[in-house]
Parts: structure tokens; sequence; C-alpha cells
């Protein structure tokens, strides 16, 4: 038996494809634009605890970022947790010309606004940050952000 | 003879005609270019596997100037609020165990709120200091957490005076001229003094 078919029948139905390179090349802008390379993951590995009470800091011409972890390299810079600054590993001792330099990097009329992002490993002891903090005030740089992200399940 | 030329011509002019209506009938050359969107994926799928969005967010504390001697203050008891934590994580609420958040919270804003009322906590919220001590062993991550629910009690008391949560309180632009009235109305006499004491050294 024939079987009637109407003209449209064989037509697939298809969805235009032609703006999805448009779309892709969107997205990828947006994260070429976004993405921030980095050096200072080479040295330690860290991850930064969560909070709730977190300060967004706008002015970022004034953020230095010191980080504290455990060296990726176990080998070579054994298992302790280590300080990290501008991509180098540095002692406590070091903090103080690292920040002067750093500030001088600055204009002078901000020169003791500079901020300082530590980025920590949750599970550092505080003897280590709290040396770095003690530096920190020596080196009159006092703001502080201890760096955190979002915590997802919050309080209330 | 000469029939034959002009047949000849004819022909070779007719086979020529069709050429040329061949070669500009014949479909325009184009850039294949489907294999853009593969392209462009893979470039993508490269981005969004390196990228890291910096964020520049955390807990922001202002350190007290450096002293080469610890500072001679004498705080009377009833103004401090003591929280201990010590090698093994274990906190210490006014020398009680520390039992929940909810409870730090809710004792805390009564702690700097208390305007003399109540002779066990403090006489006004300029005096109330709140004192955070660890041991060196305390983890990091322990000390985030205290210092997080301390710093959220004084954001949500921020944020009560001039009626905004304590989040909206945290995210005022200080650039901006009333936002930064609003920030400066709110912390008027309500200093935020969490101390973080030097850790001690004895397990």
């Amino acid at each position: 038996m024939r079987v009637f078919r109407t003209k449209h029948a064989n037509r697939e139905a298809a969805i235009s494809t032609a703006a999805l390179p448009d779309i892709i090349f969107m997205l990828l802008f947006f994260f070429m634009v976004t993405t921030v390379l980095r050096k200072s993951d080479e040295n330690l590995k860290y991850k930064i605890p969560t909070a709730e009470q977190l300060k967004q800091i706008e002015q970022k011409s004034l953020i230095t970022q010191i980080s504290i972890g455990t060296p990726n390299d176990s080998e070579r810079f054994g298992s302790e947790p280590r300080i990290e600054a501008d991509g180098r590993l540095i002692d406590v001792k070091d903090i103080v010309p690292f920040i002067m330099k750093e500030k001088d990097k600055l204009p002078t009329y901000s020169r003791d606004q500079i901020i300082v992002l530590l980025k920590a490993d949750e599970n550092v002891p505080m003897g280590i940050v709290s040396d770095v903090k003690q530096e920190l005030r020596k080196a009159n740089a006092r703001r502080i952000i201890f760096a955190a992200s979002w915590k997802l399940k919050g309080r209330k | 003879m000469n029939q034959d030329l002009l047949l000849f011509t004819r022909a070779c002019d007719y086979e020529w005609k069709i050429k040329a209506m061949k070669f500009f009938q014949r479909k325009k050359t184009e850039i294949n270019s489907s294999s853009m969107a593969d392209i462009a994926f893979l470039l993508l799928i490269f981005f969004l596997v390196t990228t890291t969005i910096q964020t520049n967010q955390g807990l922001s504390v202002t350190l007290p100037p450096h002293s080469d001697k610890p500072p001679e203050t004498l705080i009377h008891d009833r103004n401090l609020y003591k929280v201990q934590i010590n090698s093994r994580n274990n906190v210490m609420v006014e020398d009680q165990p520390f039992e929940s958040l909810e409870k730090l919270h809710a004792e805390v804003k009564e702690f700097i709120l208390n305007y003399g009322k109540d002779p066990g906590l403090s006489d006004n919220p300029e005096k109330a200091v709140i004192s955070l001590k660890m041991n060196r062993g305390t983890h990091y991550k322990k000390f985030i957490e205290m210092m997080d629910a301390l710093q959220g009690v004084y954001y949500e008391i921020y944020g009560e005076r001039v009626g905004l949560t304590a989040e909206q309180f945290r995210s005022l632009d200080l650039r901006l001229a009333d936002q930064k009235a609003k920030y400066d109305r709110a912390r008027d006499g309500i200093p935020m003094r969490i101390s973080i004491a030097e850790p001690n050294k004895v397990n």
C-alpha cells in the first residue's frame, strides 16, 4: 500500500548552528580576558579556608600577595609550611625587605596603605601565620586580608 | 572552403561560450568554516581549564602598630571577652567550653551592646574588647572560623544601625560619599576591637 507523504515529511528539522561559533567565541573571549596567568602557583599548594564575612577589596593596585602553604616539590623544599612572595620561597626575615620593595612601587601618598593579601592553607599552624603578621607590623603594612573563599552552606 | 571555416569558427565560438558560461555559473569557492566551532571549542576548553578567577576577598583586619615591648593595657575583666583556641583546635569561650557558633554570636552581641546593664558584661561598646588567643599549633582554618564569627557580630550590629543586613554593610563602597557616610555612621562609637593575641608556645 502506498504511503501518502506530505511534501514536508522528508525534510529534517535542523537547528541552525550558524551562530554557534559566535557564541563559543564570546565565551572564549570572556575566559581569555578573565584569565590571570599567575606564577605564584608553582611553588606552594594551598587551599584557602572558607568564611562568610568576606570583604571584596577594590583598590587592586595596593594589593600585595603573600602565600603560606606546603611546597609542591617536597624533595627540595621539605614538607613544612613555607612562605612565598613574588613567586619565590622566602624566609620570615625576608618579609620586611619584600614589603619595603613593594611599597617603593606604589606612589608616595599611598605607601602606608598597602594591603597584604595573605593566602594561607587552611591546615597551616597559626605559628607561621603569626610570625608573618609580626613582620608585617614591623614593616608597617597593617592592612591585611586573610584570603578566604565563600562558604556555601550559610549559618542562617 | 569558406563555408567550412565559418562553421568551424562558429563551433569554436560556441564551445568557448559554453566554457565561459560554465565558468561563471559554477559555485563560488568558499572556505569551509564548519570546523571553526571546533577550533573555538578547543581554545575555550583550554582557557576554562587554566582560568583561576583571581579573588581579592577575605577577612579584612587592621593590625596594631609595631612596638618592641608589649603594651601595658589594663582592661577591666568585664570589658574583655576571651576566646581561646588550643593546639588541638578546641575552643574556650570565657573559660567555658565552646558550644555552638549561634550561641557565641548571641553572647558576643549581648556583650558588646550591654551598655553597663549586666555587671558581668561590657561597660560600653567603645571599651569592649574581644580577645582571640591561639596556640602556635592551632590550625589556621579554626582561627578563620572564629574570626569570621566574631567579625560577623560586628557587621550585623553595624548593619542594624543603618538599616542594612551584614552583607549589605560589608559591600558598601567607601569611594561613594553617601555610602561612606552610612559606613561612618554605623561605626561611630562602636569600634571593631578584636584583638588577635600573640599565640603562646606552650603546648
